[in-house]
């Protein structure tokens, strides 16, 4: 089912038109900018691309692991629960943005949502 | 099946295989990360031979005029000789040609090469003094236009270069350069875009290589270049840039100051502020910014909050170079 979601979603060719929308969105956000603010934006606009691949279903090579290893940092700068959501808030209004089905919207916020654990390294 | 000449080892490339495929299976690991185009890590350059469009999807253009390509997106259809992007150019002699002071302290240095370097106005070359000092300076000189290589040099309070520069170097006196390097460049193919141009401090002389280069090649969008100091004369090429912008319809110079001292020539505020208050929809633009890395990193994120493709923004921050522990160009940046 994961990579019908890929598909079904534009694959490669929606995560490019969804990553600057979502990108642009975060660093906006003065609540979590301080996470994603950094002197390479090109390093972490592909992080972004790789992290929209993986939630629509597509290849990746995420693991839990590196999830909870790439977090660690961000945990001891105060990441949690309301940064995880305001985050998830950003993904989909990116995805209503582009005019994703409210049935595939809510496949894509469900991987997102196993995350959840990982991320804030509960 | 192509072969690929690296580092003077001849690797296979089975049909169907990518480049990065062919170099792990032989044992040349190479950085790589997502093995999809998108990461960028397994970045290498043709010496000899050309990869197949995909390679290259998604780089800068002045990446791609360099002959850069993905390793995990290359499946070659010719034999091909690459290499990796930290084998930097050797050094070459030059000779110092002309020193002129443009202000209290900046000077520009013309430079005459012994053979032709191939390089874009805005790169940057290393100066190696004999006694292996290395600094790094951008070229403002065309090589279309200019028979030299051209610098400005600011004097820095306690730069070993450039007081070394000021106060000893005359004409006659030989160098060794490193380069060039460097993506701050423009690109032809997009004549109609138009061009945002920021610095501060001598970061205008990139710059200013830059607008020369498009208006060379026949650019026709607008080229915007706001140049930023803190007082009057750091503008220390006020009078020649207005002349240039009576010249060409299509070049606009506006000096900032964000000083409290302000004369009607000049807008109040910093470089990058004024610039994207004058223009807050960078859609399609193409962006240069070259100055203090502070400077360079803000003007970045906002230019690209201001619509502008990530692609689109050549940066190069000045560093301090005492400050500095290895010089420049030594690794893409």
């Amino acid at each position: 089912m994961p990579a019908n979601l890929y598909a079904q979603l534009g694959g490669e060719a929606t995560v490019n038109a969804a990553v600057d929308l979502f990108y642009r969105k975060v660093l906006s956000d003065n609540s979590i900018s301080t996470f994603f603010d950094t002197t390479d934006m090109d390093a972490q606009r592909a992080k972004q691309a790789a992290f929209l691949t993986m939630v629509f279903g597509g290849p990746n090579n995420y693991t839990g692991t590196d999830m909870r290893t790439a977090h660690a940092p961000l945990i001891e700068k105060g990441l949690n629960e309301s940064h995880f959501n305001a985050v998830a808030g950003h993904l989909q209004t990116t995805l209503e943005e582009l005019g994703v089905s409210a049935d595939l919207i809510e496949q894509v916020m469900s991987i997102a949502a196993s995350t959840h654990d990982d991320v804030l390294n509960l | 099946m192509s072969k690929i000449n690296f580092k003077g080892k001849v690797i296979e490339c089975l049909d169907s295989e990518t480049v990065l495929d062919a170099f792990l299976r032989s044992g040349e690991n190479i950085p790589h990360s997502c093995k999809t185009g998108v990461c960028q890590t397994c970045l290498l350059r043709t010496i000899k031979g050309k990869v197949p469009i995909e390679a290259q999807y998604g780089l800068k253009t002045t990446l791609c005029a360099q002959n850069y390509f993905l390793a995990c997106s290359a499946i070659p259809d010719q034999d091909l000789v690459v290499a990796l992007p930290t084998e930097a150019e050797v050094f070459g002699r030059v000779t110092v040609q002309e020193k002129e002071l443009l202000s209290t302290n900046i000077c520009r240095l013309t430079l005459e090469t012994t053979r032709a370097l191939h390089y874009h106005a805005g790169q940057f070359i290393n100066l190696r003094r004999d006694d292996n000092l290395i600094r790094s300076y951008s070229l403002l000189s065309v090589p279309d236009i200019d028979p030299y290589l051209e610098i400005h040099i600011k004097r820095m309070p306690d730069g070993k270069m450039s007081n070394w520069i000021f106060d000893q170097v005359k004409a006659g006196f030989s160098l060794d350069i490193q380069g060039p390097n460097g993506n701050c460049f423009y690109v032809s193919g997009e004549p109609n875009q138009n061009l945002l141009l920021i610095g501060t401090g001598t970061g205008l002389a990139p710059l200013i290589g830059i607008a020369r280069d498009a208006l060379y090649s026949g650019h026709l969008g607008g080229i915007y270049l706001y140049h930023g100091s803190r007082q009057i004369e750091g503008l220390y090429l006020h009078n020649d840039l207005h002349a240039m912008e009576k010249k060409y319809p299509n070049f606009y110079y506006i000096p900032c100051l964000s000083g409290s001292y302000v004369p009607a020539e000049c807008t109040p505020g910093r470089a990058h502020d004024v610039a994207l208050t004058h223009h807050n929809n960078l859609n399609n633009w193409r962006i240069y910014l070259c100055g203090t890395p502070p400077m360079v990193n803000t003007a970045k994120k906002l230019a690209y909050l201001a619509g502008a493709d990530l692609a689109d923004i050549y940066a190069d921050p000045f560093e301090v170079a005492d400050l500095r522990s290895k010089p420049r160009g030594l690794t893409l940046r």
